[in-house]
Parts: structure tokens; C-alpha cells; sequence
């Protein structure tokens, strides 16, 4: 089986690849591109661990298939950090200790990235609400909460 | 398996039709494509139609509104004219799921899914929302009530697709909204839920109304007993009391863990009156 060609735009780079029909976008990245800071936690969209940005908007990428990804632009946590120089989030999230087993972790960065785009300032309770996608059940959720919070302080002195 | 990517309905309706064995519809994708991981779904074809043009539009029309079947629930929300006109429509689609899910469900899909605790569609029946339906023989609309016929399933024959849903342009003083009981806060299944749709004259009486459950039967109710509770009124507590006794009487609920046949009685006319509250206020009244 030869499968779909696929041709798109990963972390700002064109890539090409093959999937199978029924292959999940998750799947491509992780097992053929060998991007695996997504995870798969529940495979069914629940959890948030495999959270993408895809064409601006955030998404499962276990919850859309390889094929789909022809001709749009995926963002994941590998395209995060600017060589050695991390994120904002991600340097909130290690100063406020945000995460222990960190399964969860490229999922919540991401969410937290796309929140932070649409809404530069947010309450604690838009907080929440958009990471409401997300589950950890390591942390509480609340140094989770206060890393956004701080980064959103920092990324709008920048 | 295969997956196609037609970029005409004309095109995607003869693949369906001449498909040979099990097809299946991508939108969103949040349903399909987890009921493919649980096993419960294995379709030989996969039309997605999301680049089919229009599909993933809100067209604003001399008769209302157009809502493309590809449009996620997410850009409903991010649509003022939408919000404005139809604030329980909008309200109710903008419950379903997480952000990620947002990002990529449909209201159709949600139509299509055609399960009885679906959030849109309840707003949608009440809003008398109707849905294109294009297929081998042709175009026609419908109401959208009739498109669920039992859970899991719809009335729509092989080769046909929901391309469009439409809303009515809104008269003068007019409202609707949309709630549902879950025991959390967010992110679960509707247990009871109610859409109500109000338009009211210029001295503040109803002078149409429409009143749909949801979770409360194997499809969901219409109940225009209610409508006709409403209509005449001003909303005072008497109608109220009537509303909340009519649409406990029109539920058919089943026993589950998430509630008994009782408490979604008591809860669907206490949500349809707190719904009718919200839409008599929307529509102005006071």
C-alpha cells in the first residue's frame, strides 16, 4: 500500500509524507516524521495531550487524519522554542514548576500559545476556561494557571 | 479504507452514491473519527468535504443566514451578525467540547451524529433552523427536526449531504437561547437540556414561540403545547408554572446513571423556563 502524498507545512517547513487512509495526524507525526512531543493520552480527544495548532486554530491531532493536513500549516511544540532560547511559556512552566510527569505538558504549552494569541490579557478564569481542553493530573492545574498568568506578563512587556 | 477530498458537492454526492460498500461523511471529524478508534465505525470510504467550495462559509442572505457544513462551531462564535441574531443558536454550539474540539466540530455533524443529547440542536429545532440537503436526485430543504430519526440515526439516504443549515432572518423583538444540566461545570453531556425561541410584539407579548427538549426522548421534542403556553403571554409567573408543568408532561426520558426519568422532568421545565426568561430579555421584553 503506497498511501496519500501528502505535502504541507510543519513548524514553518514544507514536508512530505505518506499516510494511510485511517492514519491520524498524531500518528504521522510521532511514528513517520519522528515528532513525538505530542502524545497520545486518550486517542479520542478528551485530554489534550496531542493539542496542534492547524491553520491558526488549535486542535486534537488525534481527532484529524494525516491526509488532512494536505496543504495547511501545522504547529507543534517542536517549532516552540527558538533554537537554545525557550518560549516565554516554556520558561514559566519550569520557574513556577508546572508539571511533574510532563505527558501533559507540550499539550498545555500549545494550548496556552494559542490562548495567549487570541487574548493577550486574560482573566484566570478565561485561563481555565481555554485550558479546560487539557487534563493533568499531576500538578492541581494551578501552577499550571500561575506560569500562564506570568508568561502573559512577560510576552506583553516584549 | 480510502479517503477523498472532492472539490464539488456534485462530485462528492456521486462518490457516496456510488459508493459500494460503507461511506462516511468528514467534517470536524471529532465524532467519526472516534467512534473509527473504538471500533464502532470502519467505513470503506472517507468523503472529506471541507474543500468544497462554500462549505466552510457563513453566507448572510436576504432570508438569513447560510452556515456551511464544514464550518467549524468555533467560527460561529467569532461571527457578530450570528451572535447577534441568533445568541441561543450560537450559545448552544459553542458548548460542545473543549477549544481543540471547537476548533473542528460542525453543527451538522452534531445534527448528523444524531445523538439525543446533542447541544446544537435543540437551539437549532427551537430557532426553526432548516437543512439543505443535497443528493443524487437533487436539492431540498427540510426542517432540521426531521433529520434525527433515532439515536444514531438520521432520515437522510445514501448519497446525500447536509450542505448548508439555514436561519431565518430575525424579525423585530426577537430572541432565543439554549441551556443544558451536566453535573460539572463544563466539557459533558447534556442530561436535560431546552431551547426556547421567542418573538414578542410591541407591547411585549409573545406572539410566536418555539419550544424544544433535549436528552429527554429518543429524538428531540418539539413541544408546541409550550409554544402555545407561551403565546399571549407577557411571561408572568402563572405562564411560567404552566410552561415548566407542559414540558415535564412532553418528556420521555430514560432512566440512567445520569439522571432518572424523574429529575429530568423536574429539570426540563425548570430549564425551559430559565431558557424562556433569557430569550424574553434577549428579544427586549422586560
Amino acid at each position: 500500500m503506497a498511501g496519500i502524498a501528502v505535502s504541507t507545512t510543519i513548524n514553518g517547513d514544507a514536508v512530505e509524507y505518506l499516510c494511510q487512509p485511517d492514519e491520524t495526524l498524531l500518528d504521522v507525526l510521532r511514528d513517520r516524521l519522528g515528532l513525538t512531543g505530542a502524545k497520545e493520552g486518550c486517542g479520542t480527544g478528551d485530554c489534550g495531550a496531542c493539542s496542534i495548532i492547524l491553520d491558526d486554530r488549535l486542535v486534537c491531532s488525534c481527532l484529524v487524519l494525516g491526509a488532512e493536513a494536505e496543504g495547511r500549516r501545522v504547529e507543534t511544540i517542536e517549532g516552540m522554542a527558538h533554537g537554545d532560547t525557550l518560549h516565554p511559556l516554556q520558561q514559566k512552566f519550569l520557574e513556577h514548576a508546572a508539571l511533574q510527569c510532563g505527558i501533559c505538558t507540550p499539550g498545555f504549552l500549545i494550548a496556552a500559545k494559542d490562548l495567549l494569541a487570541k487574548n493577550p490579557d486574560p482573566t484566570e478564569e478565561e485561563i481555565r476556561f481555554g485550558l479546560a481542553g487539557n487534563l493533568c493530573r499531576c500538578t492541581g492545574y494551578d501552577k499550571i494557571v500561575r506560569a500562564v498568568q506570568d508568561a502573559a506578563i512577560v510576552m506583553k512587556g516584549a | 479504507m480510502r479517503y477523498i477530498r472532492p472539490l464539488s458537492i456534485e462530485d462528492a454526492v456521486g462518490q457516496l452514491a456510488g459508493s459500494a460498500g460503507t461511506a462516511a461523511i468528514l467534517a470536524g471529524g471529532s465524532d467519526l473519527l472516534v467512534r473509527m478508534k473504538g471500533g464502532f465505525a470502519e467505513p470503506e470510504l472517507i468523503v472529506d468535504i471541507k474543500a468544497i467550495d462554500g462549505l466552510s462559509e457563513i453566507r448572510e442572505t436576504a432570508e438569513g443566514f447560510s452556515i456551511g457544513a464544514a464550518v467549524p462551531c468555533a467560527v460561529l462564535g467569532e461571527n457578530t451578525a450570528l451572535r447577534k441574531a441568533w445568541p441561543g443558536v450560537v450559545e448552544a454550539a459553542k458548548l460542545i467540547g473543549s477549544k481543540q474540539v471547537q476548533g473542528r466540530c460542525t453543527i451538522v455533524g452534531n445534527l448528523c451524529n444524531a445523538s439525543p443529547a446533542a447541544d446544537s440542536v435543540p437551539a437549532l429545532v427551537a430557532a426553526g433552523a432548516k437543512a439543505v440537503v443535497v443528493g443524487p436526485a437533487g436539492r431540498r430543504t427540510i426542517p432540521v427536526q426531521s433529520v434525527p430519526t433515532a439515536p444514531g440515526k438520521t432520515s437522510l439516504a445514501k448519497g446525500e449531504i447536509i450542505e448548508a443549515i439555514l436561519l431565518d432572518k430575525r424579525e423585530p423583538r426577537s430572541g432565543d437561547a439554549y441551556l443544558r444540566f451536566i453535573p460539572r461545570t463544563e466539557m459533558d453531556i447534556a442530561v436535560v437540556s431546552a431551547g426556547v425561541n421567542l418573538t414578542l410584539d410591541e407591547h411585549g407579548v409573545i406572539k410566536s414561540a418555539r419550544v424544544a427538549l433535549g436528552a429527554v426522548a429518543a429524538t428531540v421534542l418539539l413541544v408546541e403545547e409550550a409554544a402555545e403556553v407561551l403565546i399571549g403571554s407577557r411571561l408572568d409567573e402563572a405562564t411560567l408554572e404552566r410552561l415548566a408543568k407542559v414540558c415535564a408532561g412532553a418528556c420521555r426520558p430514560i432512566d440512567d446513571k445520569r439522571g432518572t426519568i424523574e429529575f429530568r422532568r423536574k429539570v426540563a421545565g425548570v430549564l425551559a423556563q430559565r431558557a424562556a426568561t433569557s430569550a424574553y430579555a434577549r428579544a427586549g421584553g422586560k
